[in-house]
């Protein structure tokens, strides 16, 4: 059967990877190539580079990451953060990229998830969504999570998909950075409203929040960047925990 | 591992041809070459095709574009005809589908060089609701050996997504399978067309192997 996916996520500023800390086999905690290598042999599934560069000029840095990157590491990668167009999206692919996270860009012009399904296939398309809870659903947030928006996340997430989203990253606002659990109503609610593949994001800390967001949050494969970076768990700890609670993981 | 299988790669060199089929991960398969040594070029010109010593077909996207693509580019006949001629080709996801006669998945004809057809997922099966497209590592089941797959254990996890899959009409054209629902056909074997519905370019070191293993199958 097919395993449930285990994703580390690297925050890059400016190509260096920011929020890492100095593993003891590892050098340089700010190179995005050493830290990939390393996830890499730890057992990570698929791995995620969110470029949280300020300004769009340093941006280019990110496509010599991920050329450099996907010259050495072959697993999956996904690349999001400033993808605005049809062209940003080929540049970052002619990278090395395999997927691309599109965001804000998305939700201004929806019809953007169509021309890079369309253009590249559904597969390379990622949607993210942000979203904080509010009464009886989710507000969907833009713009690393400061501006929101008039959407709400299920309509959005069946939006995207209908649009040609090849799979789903659904952060909760909320959980981030709290280590309490991923927003498990959160991601049931779009899971089982979607076909297409939901990854959970926001709120790791324990081992057993992964198995609930996989369990009860029927999420297909599961993000965290902190409780890696910091080395609360390996990723090796987590799947083998997964694995003896019955899990389908890769080992 | 993978400084092993580097300076354990081919001896004699061998020249691969990757066939330009506008696809997004053309790139991937050409580091992955580049990773274990090979000779190799992305090309959509035939002599190419005919001077080269193996033929990686690979492709992501819908199945009507790539068959547009390489009939556009004149490289239907050249494909046919070296894939008869017992040339080693590599054919990768989209690249395995277009071998049969016809996909669900769009309107243009396939190669037709494995007789069967290629089938959309369905997502209700079992118990549980699938998830469209397959997408992660899944274990593929091997039912005999292979050179190309020398050093690969059997029930391997492979890096998997794709929608539909390959239904050949006989069974010896199917070399291994895969759970999702239904056990379909991950691997297909015919003259010396090896054809994966799996990318091992994403598959991690286990997934350079076959790299490497095929590189050394078409200088033999």
């Amino acid at each position: 059967m097919l395993t449930k996916r285990i994703i580390p996520c690297l925050d890059i500023d400016n190509a260096r990877v920011v929020k890492g800390i100095s593993f003891v086999d590892i050098k340089d905690a700010g190179d995005p190539a050493e830290l990939a290598n390393y996830y890499n042999s730890e057992g990570a599934d698929e791995l995620v580079f969110l470029d949280i560069t300020a300004s769009s000029e340093k941006r280019k840095t990110m496509i010599d990451v991920v050329e450099k990157v996907s010259s050495e590491i072959f697993i999956p990668l996904t690349v999001g953060g400033g993808v605005k167009s049809v062209k940003d999206m080929g540049n970052m692919l002619n990278a090395g990229a395999d997927k691309v996270g599109i965001n804000s860009a998305a939700i201004t012009n929806p019809k953007l998830i169509e021309d890079c399904s369309k253009h590249f296939g559904s597969q390379c398309v990622v949607v993210a969504i942000d979203s904080k809870k509010f009464n009886n659903g989710w507000n969907v947030f833009s713009h690393g999570g400061k501006i929101k928006t008039e959407k709400e996340a299920l309509n959005w997430a069946k939006e995207a998909t209908n649009l040609g989203a090849g799979e789903l990253l659904v952060t909760s606002i909320d959980q981030d950075g709290q280590k309490s659990g991923y927003d498990i109503d959160l991601l049931k609610e779009i899971s089982r409203n979607v076909e297409i593949p939901v990854i959970a994001s926001g709120g790791a800390g324990k081992l057993e929040h992964f198995l609930s967001a996989i369990n009860d949050g029927q999420a297909d494969a599961v993000l965290a960047a902190s409780i890696f970076h910091y080395r609360k768990f390996k990723i090796k700890e987590v799947k083998e925990f997964l694995k003896n609670n019955k899990i389908n993981i890769r080992i | 591992m993978i400084n092993e299988i580097i300076t354990n790669t081919i001896m004699k060199k061998s020249n691969i041809a990757i066939v330009d089929t506008g696809s997004a991960n053309l790139h991937s398969v050409l580091k992955a070459c580049k990773k274990v040594g090979a000779m190799v070029s992305i090309t959509s010109d035939e002599k190419d095709l005919y001077k080269s010593d193996g033929i990686i077909f690979p492709g992501v996207g819908s199945s009507d574009a790539v068959m547009k693509s390489i009939k556009k580019k004149n490289l239907i006949t050249p494909i046919n005809n070296l894939m008869k001629k017992n040339h080693p080709f590599l054919n990768i996801c989209l690249g395995m589908q277009i071998l049969f006669d016809s996909s669900e998945e769009g309107s243009e004809k396939g190669l037709g060089f494995i007789p069967g057809t290629v089938k959309k997922f369905s997502r209700y099966k079992k118990t549980e609701n699938l998830k469209i497209p397959h997408m992660g590592w899944n274990s593929v089941n091997f039912k005999s050996k292979h050179m190309v797959f020398k050093g690969v254990p059997n029930e391997t996890k492979f890096y998997f997504v794709h929608s539909y899959y390959c239904l050949p009409k006989y069974d010896e054209n199917s070399f291994a399978t895969t759970d999702y629902g239904i056990e379909f056909c991950s691997v297909s074997i015919k003259n010396r067309v090896i054809a994966t519905q799996f990318h091992p370019e994403k598959s991690g070191e286990i997934g350079l192997i076959i790299y490497k293993n095929f590189i050394q199958y078409t200088v033999i």
